[in-house]
């Protein structure tokens, strides 16, 4: 499958307005880049894990500079985009530390927002005509 | 839902999806190296598991 867009290279700041794209909304950046395939099963997939997660009673982090993994997992949560602004706006996320579900619940919404970094990093490798 | 097993099978079905996906260009492939990554992490999961149970932690 190849793409039509991406089979030349995107000017600099092209590509970087892909990367805050694919950051704002999970496979934007690949729906841009006429991938729209790659870019449908990342909407899907990401946005599922990150609502699974929350479901699970995991937690959005807050920056705490003083407690740095806590940040850690906040910049990890964020990677996600648009579902983050959302689940905050809502007041999602705020986690249950007593339920059994927790910890899970912390690693999909955490992982879930590192795949979104990954498949940035991947649209900006394909607007730079490197994929 | 608080299985541990169901718990992981479903993760390992989600970053499956998306590194299958992300690896390769067609539906084709995706599915067969998906279906090879899910079935890597449920097993590698379940062995480490199996590996761990008598240690007490």
């Amino acid at each position: 499958m190849r793409a039509t867009t991406a089979d030349r290279a995107q000017p600099a700041a092209t590509a970087y307005l892909i990367c805050a794209a694919a950051w704002l909304l999970p496979g934007l950046g690949h729906f841009w880049l006429g991938r729209r395939q790659k870019g449908a099963t990342f909407l899907v997939a990401l946005t599922l894990m990150f609502t699974f997660g929350l479901w699970l009673e995991g937690a959005l982090f807050p920056f705490q500079v003083s407690q740095p993994l806590v940040a850690l997992g906040a910049l990890a949560d964020i990677g996600i985009g648009l579902p983050y602004i959302i689940a905050r706006t809502i007041g999602a996320g705020t986690g249950r530390v007593v339920a059994i579900t927790y910890e899970y619940g912390n690693t999909f919404v955490i992982v879930a927002g590192l795949l979104n970094m990954l498949i940035v990093l991947d649209a900006f490798d394909i607007a730079k005509g490197r994929k | 839902m608080t299985s541990h097993f169901g718990l992981m099978v479903i993760f390992a079905l989600f970053v499956s999806v998306v590194f299958a996906t992300l690896m390769r260009d067609e539906p084709r492939e995706q599915l067969t190296f998906g279906a090879r990554l899910f079935g890597g992490f449920v097993g590698a999961g379940t062995l480490i598991g199996w590996l761990l149970y008598p240690l007490p932690i």
